[in-house]
């Protein structure tokens, strides 16, 4: 079920402002990929064209190709709603829907579709992304209480188990771990471990342990001067990005001599 | 050490200290008043500001300068809330002790219809009146203000149409409730005739004293719910409609329904445009598109008009009935608010 994303000379705009520039990489399936880079430098906004979330801030657009199982995302023809079905995220904060339950939380992708379903078949979902999502046994005596009182690390793996119970072919992940404490950190670092087997990941991180622990490949984006466009620097598997870059720049960078 | 030692202590006035000032006050202050024969309001002011001169100076010399500062601001914020809260205990006590003796089960359930003299009367027909009006004016602009305000937060943002919009709802705020009550009847007269009387023209006319209320204080609301939620919706492939019906919109219910209650207890007491295009009568009609309909503000008027004890008696009676029913309104606010809010967890 696992998608590779093919992109091609991806420019990405704000309006007049040219925030990413041609952008060619081939993020491969069933595996995790990696965006780091320093702030400012468009990891984020690189990940959220790629399921079409960008063009939520208005006056935002895309130029040249995205291309997912053969098909161009920016085609016409093409439903972003249909394209976000497909190609979940996690953002940065934890943002449980607050006026649901842990249960209504998880099923919210295919509640809030108005997906009819049965009892059973709805909590089998529900239990398979939870522990899909490492939290099963931390709340399956209390799926009714808010999604809210749960700590910001339990959060955010319920928030894991809302995008995976819609069983997409992509998961986004826009620095999921950067308002967690080190434990709630691993487990999430696990999750990505376990469900590389079944998903495409894509992870934007400003922690290079972190990329270098969890992902294949990465992708390093730099500035060449404050206010111009981020471009991608190098994209390589992630063994040879942490040993040998092509780049000195990457080199730099991932060693903390930078600037 | 050179950064000699760290002073964190300071000498405290004992907890009891603003209670002995203020008996204090209230002596020193009644030893003129007797002398003088000073009323209780001129005691109490006098004793104070001799309050308000003796506590923070005994706070200066025990506690030091900010300490004193501290107290001083404390008497006045508090001096500011007595004088705010002092009109609405009045009025509550003065409509209760006037209001109490004309309400019996008679006063509230029957209607004015044949009652001659100082016959035992009723506000029946007003209640049922005021009642129908107002669910439907709240029928008309309860959608179409929730409808605006969803425009103006998820469609409109700050395009040109939604500052127009925004613009004139801000207009509407300021008109004033007889211009409404006359729009209303120039309706009327155009579409059904010079005769035509009804009780939904005065819901026409509230609905539009309610229906910016209800915009701003929807778009307010909608405006609080963090973009974090949408995004997650999106995400999650749910189109745009869906967001805003199950997400914003259930999110933000509390506060939405918290304005609908305060906009309609705002437009429950409006006389002006009731009694120009819903008229009055003495008995129940219970048809809002037929005929004059008697509300309890304008019943109050008009007993009040009457100038007699009796038309007195009964103009209190309504009132306390109607201050009684927009309380009820804003607890059933409350309530729904508490119910609605999103659930913090624990």
């Amino acid at each position: 079920m696992a998608k590779s994303i093919d992109v091609s000379d991806l420019d990405i705009y704000y309006g007049d402002f040219l925030a990413v520039e041609g952008v060619t990489m081939t993020v491969k399936s069933r595996s995790v990929t990696a965006f780091i880079g320093p702030s400012g430098c468009g990891k984020s906004t690189m990940l959220r064209s790629l399921n079409r979330m960008h063009e939520v801030i208005p006056g935002a657009r895309v130029e040249g190709k995205v291309v997912v199982d053969g098909q161009s995302l920016y085609d016409p023809s093409v439903d972003p709603v249909a394209v976000r079905r497909q190609i979940g995220m996690v953002f940065q904060r934890p943002n449980p829907f607050p006026t649901m339950s842990i249960y209504d939380n998880v099923l919210a992708g295919n509640r809030l579709n108005a997906r009819r379903m049965k009892k059973a078949d709805a909590d089998e979902i529900v239990e398979k992304s939870l522990k899909g999502a490492n939290l099963w046994n931390e709340v399956k005596d209390r799926l009714g209480r808010p999604g809210m009182g749960l700590s910001g690390g339990q959060q955010q793996r319920l928030c894991i188990a809302r995008a995976i119970a819609v069983e997409p072919e992509v998961l986004l992940m826009d620095e999921p771990c950067s308002a967690l404490d080190p434990i709630s950190t691993s487990a999430i670092e696990d999750l990505i471990h376990e469900l590389k087997s079944e998903y495409t990941i894509v992870i934007v991180t400003h922690n290079m342990q972190q990329a270098a622990r969890v992902s294949d490949d990465t992708a390093f984006f730099n500035l060449k001067a404050a206010g111009r466009p981020g471009h991608l620097v190098e994209f390589n598997p992630t063994k040879k990005m942490f040993s040998t870059p092509d780049e000195a720049s990457t080199e730099a960078y991932i060693s903390g001599r930078f600037g | 050490m050179t950064t000699g030692s760290m002073q964190i202590s300071h000498p405290r006035l004992p907890p009891w200290a603003p209670v002995l000032v203020a008996v204090m006050a209230l002596a020193l202050a009644g030893l003129p008043a007797l002398l003088a024969g000073w009323g209780p309001v001129t005691w109490v002011v006098a004793a104070m500001f001799a309050f308000l001169v003796a506590m923070p100076l005994w706070s200066r010399l025990v506690e030091g300068r900010r300490a004193a500062v501290d107290r001083l601001v404390t008497v006045l914020i508090w001096t500011a809330f007595v004088i705010a809260v002092m009109p609405l205990v009045w009025l509550l006590y003065v409509v209760i002790r006037s209001g109490a003796p004309a309400i019996n089960s008679q006063f509230l359930s029957v209607s004015m219809l044949n009652v001659i003299g100082d016959e035992q009367g009723g506000i029946y027909h007003a209640l049922i009146g005021t009642l129908l009006i107002t669910v439907a004016a709240a029928v008309i602009s309860v959608p179409i203000g929730i409808l605006t305000a969803v425009y103006l937060v998820e469609y409109g943002k700050t395009s040109r149409t939604a500052r127009v919009i925004t613009f004139l709802v801000d207009v509407m705020t300021g008109i004033p409730s007889i211009v409404a009550g006359l729009f209303a009847l120039a309706l009327l007269v155009l579409l059904f005739g010079t005769a035509f009387r009804a009780g939904i023209g005065g819901s026409i006319a509230l609905s539009l004293l309610m229906i910016p209320t209800i915009v701003r204080s929807a778009e307010e609301m909608m405006r609080l719910v963090p973009d974090d939620l949408r995004e997650a919706a999106y995400a999650l492939g749910v189109p745009k409609w869906r967001t805003i019906t199950r997400v914003v919109l259930p999110t933000s219910l509390a506060g939405i329904v918290t304005g609908v209650v305060l906009a309609v207890s705002r437009v429950i007491g409006e006389t002006a445009p009731l009694l120009v295009v819903a008229g009055a009568t003495d008995g129940v009609n219970t048809d809002l598109f037929d005929g004059r309909m008697t509300t309890l503000p304008v019943f109050i008027y008009s007993q009040y008009a009457a100038s007699t004890p009796v038309g007195y008696q009964r103009a209190w009676g309504g009132a306390l009935v109607l201050i009684a029913l927009v309380m009820v309104l804003n607890l059933i606010a409350r309530t729904i608010g508490r119910v609605f809010a999103p659930a913090k967890g624990h």
